[in-house]
């Protein structure tokens, strides 16, 4: 007997729908944030775009300047450390917005802004959850999204799968690695703070517990412009700064975005004129592994599909045998 | 380098200042250091140097009256106390200082009969020093002299001069007394004079106390080139108010490199690193304090670890805390940051895609052809 393509489309359907009987949906839980999770809160109107978070970054992560780097031979010029985005040695940069004649800061018109791109920390990072080896891994405590050299393939896949472009390969390294913003957390298991949060004059960046930082943020969203209003400085129980409160736009990016993210940002400027990008409050995480648990669920619906495949194959060898045999 | 043409021409106008110059015990080639250091600080070219020391040396006088208001004689006493060889002197000496309620000997009615004899004998041609904020509120009787009101004397002496030079913050944009509630409405000169239609020309030195320098540089601007100065939008002179205190000061390295001091007599203090977070209002504040020094010691405040106060710039000085941060106004984005549309790695170019392509097809015929020649071996090894 001959196989048709109908009998053959009929055995895959009744492997499908035994897979699809036995198993419901398996959605994916949302992961929530770690009871302790630590954060930082950029606030753009108070960034000054000293770049001294850049530096210290640099000095407490032992990466060198982005100097004499190959493109920088190939167009015979050094010394530009400040062109371009995060790179292999560069874990955290200051970005401008600008438009016409840039002269007023937090203006959309002729003005200028700045924002800090580094790893957003997310509550339920996409990175972690495409990584196959596990060499990315979110701290059960503070929720830092660490990476270990050690059990990195060199797949990147993290690199593919981050929404907010952070993760950058050492592609002229012999043993690369994946190099990302990891919240100092060797400063942070001796009790210290981020370098940027650390070394930033004005508390730009602020160093603190996510929830805490939240309410700091919905605080300064409650402030009316030009409110005095005393800015902590590095950590939220430090020293504070009085500032005029700026022109808000009423939204915390990162309270939401992707499932959240330990890295919080405001500013005046629209959050999509700074360059980050508008996602959906779920992070791709939970989509992806919804569909790959259901489909794979105690692993029937490939056995099954398997099987149905073995037997029309099975079949197939055996018309095949016997139209020998006739001819 | 052009030679300095020699001090004594032909009208021998510098004879009797040379010995002006040694009575103050002032030798002849500390007097064209000065001057050349002077020229360069006003923006001209090293040439001029001798123009000046000729200005300086000439016996032009022009007629001065210097007027005080709201303040508190600070500027003059800068002036006057100046070390530095003779600028209270070459001030002085330069002009024909024919009214001035601080150096005037006479008192009362006779030196009010002084000031509209001046008034009247050089109409049109005086230079006009105000020292002082004028106080509006209330027709201005918060201050008076000789029974009428600042407002009253600075607006009819103003529209007599050839030009105006507003010394101080005081009366260049109204001074500490001018900061929030400002109860007496205390105003700058020049905003005066606008507001009663009077077009003479305002040349504002702000700073607390102005720096003496910067008056000498504007008098001797004008007496070498018979021409007022550049002036900013806020009617300072270019050559002083310029740039920003941030842009020429000796600790912007350590800005650059994140380096903070962060408290009083702290280490990063004592080595000497930014006072930005100290509340140094550098970034937002206009003059050359930098570069000229401040009160003749050969430092200036931030120089000695204190934190620029902004005090000659209008809404920083007096009006924002001392400690609180300034806004950066330096930083310009364009050239010194990428922006927030950096590419990030574009799409496959049509080369790259060629050769691929290439490739993958060479794979591929070279795989087709080792099977054909395994099923060939394979058939020729059965048979």
């Amino acid at each position: 007997m001959k196989l048709e393509r109908r009998d053959f489309l009929k055995v895959l359907s009744t492997g499908a729908a035994t897979a699809a009987g036995l198993s419901t949906l398996q959605a994916r839980t949302i992961k929530s944030l770690p009871a302790n999770a630590k954060g930082i809160l950029y606030d753009a109107t108070l960034c000054i775009g000293c770049r001294a978070c850049e530096v210290a970054c640099k000095q407490i992560n032992n990466m060198p300047p982005d100097v004499n780097s190959p493109l920088e031979k190939e167009h015979d010029v050094s010394g530009i450390w400040d062109t371009g985005d995060l790179s292999e040695t560069t874990l955290n940069k200051i970005q401008a917005y600008r438009n016409g004649t840039g002269e007023t800061k937090d203006q959309i018109t002729d003005g200028y802004g700045f924002i800090k791109r580094a790893c957003m920390h997310c509550v339920d990072p996409d990175c972690v959850s495409a990584c196959p080896v596990t060499a990315l891994e979110k701290q059960p405590n503070t929720g830092i999204v660490t990476y270990n050299k050690d059990a990195c393939i060199g797949c990147r896949y993290c690199q593919i799968a981050c929404p907010y472009n952070i993760p950058k390969f050492e592609f002229g390294d012999p043993i690369p690695e994946i190099v990302k913003c990891e919240m100092c957390a060797h400063v942070q298991a001796e009790g210290g703070i981020p370098g940027c949060c650390d070394s930033c004059p004005t508390g730009a960046s602020l160093f603190g517990s996510v929830s805490d930082l939240l309410t700091e943020a919905k605080r300064r969203l409650g402030l009316t412009e030009g409110d005095n209003y005393a800015y902590p400085v590095s950590t939220l129980n430090s020293e504070t700064k009085p500032r005029n409160a700026k022109r808000y736009v009423n939204y915390i990016y990162g309270e939401n975005e992707s499932g959240g993210t330990q890295y919080l940002i405001l500013s005046a400027i629209p959050f999509e004129k700074l360059g980050l990008p508008s996602l959906s409050n779920t992070s791709s995480a939970v989509r992806s592994e919804t569909i790959q648990h259901t489909t794979y669920k105690g692993f029937i619906a490939p056995v099954v599909l398997l099987g149905g495949l073995l037997y029309a194959a099975h079949r197939s060898v055996k018309d095949h045998h016997e139209e020998g045999g006739t001819q | 380098m052009a030679k300095l043409k020699p001090l004594d021409t032909p009208n021998g106008i510098a004879s009797h200042y040379n010995e002006a110059l040694k009575s103050n015990g002032v030798s002849r080639r500390d007097f064209i250091k000065f001057c050349t250091a002077i020229t360069a600080a006003m923006a001209l070219p090293y040439e001029a140097a001798g123009k000046v020391a000729e200005a300086i040396a000439s016996k032009f006088r022009p007629p001065v009256i210097w007027l005080h208001f709201q303040e508190c004689t600070g500027c003059t006493e800068t002036l006057l106390r100046a070390t530095h060889p003779t600028v209270e002197n070459l001030v002085l000496d330069m002009i024909s200082l024919d009214y001035s309620e601080t150096l005037c000997v006479a008192a009362g009615h006779q030196v009010e009969e002084l000031l509209h004899q001046t008034v009247e004998k050089y109409k049109g041609k005086f230079i006009l020093v105000v020292e002082g904020s004028i106080p509006l509120a209330e027709d201005g009787i918060y201050c008076k002299i000789a029974g009428r009101t600042a407002l009253d004397i600075s607006t009819d002496v103003g529209s007599h001069a050839a030009a105006a030079i507003a010394i101080g913050s005081c009366a260049s944009w109204g001074g500490v007394q001018s900061a929030s509630p400002n109860p007496t409405q205390a105003t700058g000169f020049a905003e005066v004079l606008k507001m009663n239609d009077i077009g003479t020309p305002v040349i504002n030195l702000p700073g607390c106390p102005a720096s003496p320098y910067n008056l000498l540089q504007v008098v001797l601007y004008y007496l070498t080139l018979s021409k007022l100065p550049k002036l900013d939008k806020k009617g300072r002179p270019n050559f002083a108010y310029g740039k920003l205190i941030h842009d020429n000061c000796e600790r912007r390295p350590h800005f650059d490199a994140g380096h903070f001091a962060d408290q009083f007599g702290g280490e990063n203090h004592r080595k000497g690193w930014c006072l930005y977070k100290l509340g140094c209002k550098g970034p937002e504040t206009y003059a050359n304090c930098g570069i000229q020094k401040f009160g003749d010691t050969g430092s200036w405040p931030i120089g000695i670890g204190h934190p620029c106060f902004g005090c000659s710039e209008e809404g920083v000085g007096f009006n924002k805390p001392l400690h609180e941060q300034a806004n950066v106004l330096s930083i310009t984005p364009p050239e010194f940051f990428p922006g927030t549309d950096e590419e990030k790695g574009g799409g496959i170019s049509p080369g790259a895609a060629a050769v691929a392509g290439a490739v993958a097809g060479a794979a591929a015929v070279a795989s087709a052809m080792t099977a054909k020649k395994l099923d060939k071996e394979s058939n020729s090894e059965n048979a």
